[in-house]
């Protein structure tokens, strides 16, 4: 017993010991943008790039805003991330249920042939997608940069994963109590699985926010650049102001990390149980 | 308040014919169990009835309306599932209230409409006071025991006053002890509401204790109707003799012999009388199989038959004694104070002919 309990102890060590090393890695990137947005560039690079900051200037982040205009680039970025998330939501939710509880045919087929459409990389959609985008006289606009993603097949994969944890007689019940499909839905499938609905909803947000190729694809004018479009500008205009081009990347990291706090509980829940017990 | 009566009803799922041409009248205010073994469409006949599945063929009437199209929720009709299908993420209270929400009620005034929530919050007192279930109603379903599941189940088909209850092996996730105290609060249960349940399970107790009148299937077909003690006392056809009974019933081949004043039947070599065969069109020598149930063979020194036996099982209250009847192997039910019996011993045994059942080998139905 007491060897058993001494065992466990040190494997828990060990395991955090490892985990700490893991996420030393991962925020060491975070730390070192940090330390070149406070840096003054020139006296930074004379210091020899030292890991910590060398006269701070604390003003950076004010002036990524006003010289990069980072406010109109902010805005763009937020709507169009909270409209594709508010689609995909809608759209992955009703197709999921759609391909767990009712019964039509070619379901499987349809199902399959939706589920291809993951294979197929951004490279592979985004000439004819532009093409299409500004044939519709879609180019620079929100309709532009949105409504390419408002269907999502991963969305889709995810959420009916989660529904077919759901127990047929829950839906058997629901419809002798007078509901119907979508109130089934709002009513019992999604608040069951919770978990797995904001997990998604956490990944298509940060999918959506960071996007680059696309914006990149369909925006020509500054007016309508996304935040990750801005960063670029901001972070090319001259070498003396790069902690401006840092201070702005941290800034747009920002929404991002601010999610990951307030869902933590949520996604972790998610992506590991998924299920949801009878 | 309502009669339940099956016409000719079908359903067929692509080749698998699930319900066979069910006829089947139950009537208002009965306690019906559909009996069989697995996989012989008891649960389909249920959801047909619930508005779950769609007929095929024929006609399904709850009270004088035909409802083969009409809409699950507008049955009147409200199902405990085998799962219970409690909904997980909300309360007791929720659980128990949710068939009152969305539909809509006929309060005496003649049109029906939707209850105020004081009105559901009443009718959830109630049941959950009718259950036990007053403490619990804050819960969620995770924290509660089978057995008190089972009764939120209970309660929230008690909730919309139906005019049937259907419930499909409602007591298959209990323990035994739970199970055969719940089999008595049902039939409070049924008793206090006076209203129809049809209830399916595989579980003959169940049947023989709490049934009105039971009807067996078998393969989708209705094998018989009637209540237990007529289902026991005269099996239809060699599947319900052999369904019902605890050990089953002994079947052995054997041959009519008509002689002058007596009629009965062989088997192997010996011969055992049958009550009325004199006067049944049976020929001589026609094959017949001969079914006698464990407890009604009797040890007597004049019996008709011998066996030897091959094995003694104890119960404690009664003993089980396998024997070889020429080739066959029977059983003979006896109390534990009977004379004991050893392996090797060889029995006369005797049976009232009134308890002698005779079967077509072909066809399998009863021929006395
Ligand atoms: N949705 C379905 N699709 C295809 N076949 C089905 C379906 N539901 C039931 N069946 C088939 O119909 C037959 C009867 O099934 P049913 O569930 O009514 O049996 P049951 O008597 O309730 O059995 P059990 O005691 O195992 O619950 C079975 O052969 C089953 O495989
Ligand atoms: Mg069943």
């Amino acid at each position: 017993m007491a060897t058993d309990l001494h065992q466990a102890r040190w494997k828990k060590g060990a395991w955090y010991a490892g985990l700490g090393a893991l996420a030393l890695l991962v925020l060491f990137p975070v730390y070192m943008t940090i330390v070149r947005a406070l840096s003054q560039p020139r006296a930074y690079v004379q210091a020899g790039q030292p890991p910590w900051p060398v006269h701070p200037e604390w003003d950076v982040f004010t002036r990524a805003f006003t010289d990069g205009d980072l406010g109109r680039k902010f805005l763009v970025s937020a709507v169009v991330t909270v409209c594709i998330v508010g689609g995909q939501l809608i759209t992955a939710t009703l197709a999921a249920y759609a391909f767990t509880f009712l019964q039509f045919p070619f379901r499987r087929l349809l199902f399959f042939v939706f589920m291809a459409t993951l294979m197929l990389p951004i490279e592979v959609t985004l000439i004819p997608n532009v093409q299409t985008i500004r044939s519709l006289g879609w180019l620079n606009s929100y309709p532009g940069l949105i409504t390419p993603f408002l269907a999502t097949a991963f969305g889709t994969f995810l959420l009916r994963q989660g529904f077919r944890g759901i127990p047929r007689d829950l839906l058997d019940a629901s419809q002798l109590d007078g509901f119907g499909h979508l109130a089934f839905l709002r009513r019992v499938a999604i608040p069951v699985t919770r978990p797995v609905v904001a997990s998604f909803g956490v990944i298509a947000f940060l999918t959506a926010w960071n996007q680059y190729t696309w914006p990149r694809a369909v925006v020509t004018e500054g007016r309508w650049e996304t935040i990750q479009i801005g960063l670029r500008t901001v972070a090319t205009q001259t070498i003396d102001r790069n902690n401006v081009g840092f201070a702005a990347a941290l800034l747009a990291a920002l929404p991002i990390l601010l999610l990951l706090i307030f869902l933590q509980r949520q996604l972790v829940r998610g992506l590991t149980t998924g299920a949801v017990k009878g | 308040m309502s009669e339940v009566a099956f016409d000719g009803v079908t359903k067929r799922f692509g080749d698998v014919t699930a319900v066979d041409q069910l006829t089947l009248s139950i009537r208002d205010g009965e306690f019906m169990v559909l009996l069989g073994p697995s996989g012989c469409g008891k649960t389909t006949a249920l959801r047909m009835v619930a508005g779950l599945e769609t007929v095929t063929e024929g006609t399904l009437r709850i009270g004088d309306r035909v409802v083969n199209d009409v809409e699950a929720k507008d049955r009147d009709v409200a199902m405990v599932f085998q799962s219970y299908a409690l909904y997980p993420h909300v309360t007791v209270a929720k659980n128990i209230e949710s068939p009152l929400v969305a539909r809509r009620f006929d309060t005496g005034d003649g049109s029906p409409r939707k209850l105020t929530s004081a009105e559901r919050a009443e009718r959830v007192t109630e049941a959950a006071a009718a259950l036990g279930l007053t403490d619990l109603l804050g819960r969620k379903p995770a924290a509660l025991s089978g057995g008190q599941r089972q009764r939120v189940a209970l309660a929230r088909a008690m909730v919309a006053r139906p005019a049937a209850f259907l419930m499909d092996e409602p007591l298959s996730n209990l323990d035994a002890k739970l199970r055969a105290q719940t089999r008595i609060e049902l039939v409070e249960l049924h008793e206090r509401l006076a209203t129809t349940f049809v209830y399916v399970t595989h579980d003959q107790v169940e049947a023989m204790t709490m049934a009105d009148r039971i009807a067996v299937l078998s393969d989708g077909r209705l094998q018989q109707v009637g209540p237990p003690q007529a289902v026991y006392d005269r099996p239809h056809n060699l599947f319900v003799a052999r369904f019902i009974g605890s050990p089953p019933m002994n079947t052995v081949p054997g041959t009519v012999v008509r002689s002058e004043g007596a009629t009965s039947v062989r088997l192997g070599g010996q011969s055992i009388e049958v009550e009325g065969l004199a006067a049944e069109p049976l020929a001589d020598g026609t094959e017949v199989i001969i079914g006698v149930r464990p407890e009604d063979l009797v040890v007597d020194a004049a019996g008709q038959v011998e066996a030897e036996v091959r094995a003694v099982e104890w119960l404690g209250h009664e003993r089980l004694v396998v024997c070889d009847l020429a080739g066959h192997q029977i059983t003979i039910r006896q109390a534990a104070g009977d004379d004991p019996v050893a392996t090797g011993d060889v029995l006369p045994l005797t049976a009232d002919p009134a308890k002698v059942h005779l079967f077509d080998p072909d066809t399998t139905e009863r021929l006395n």
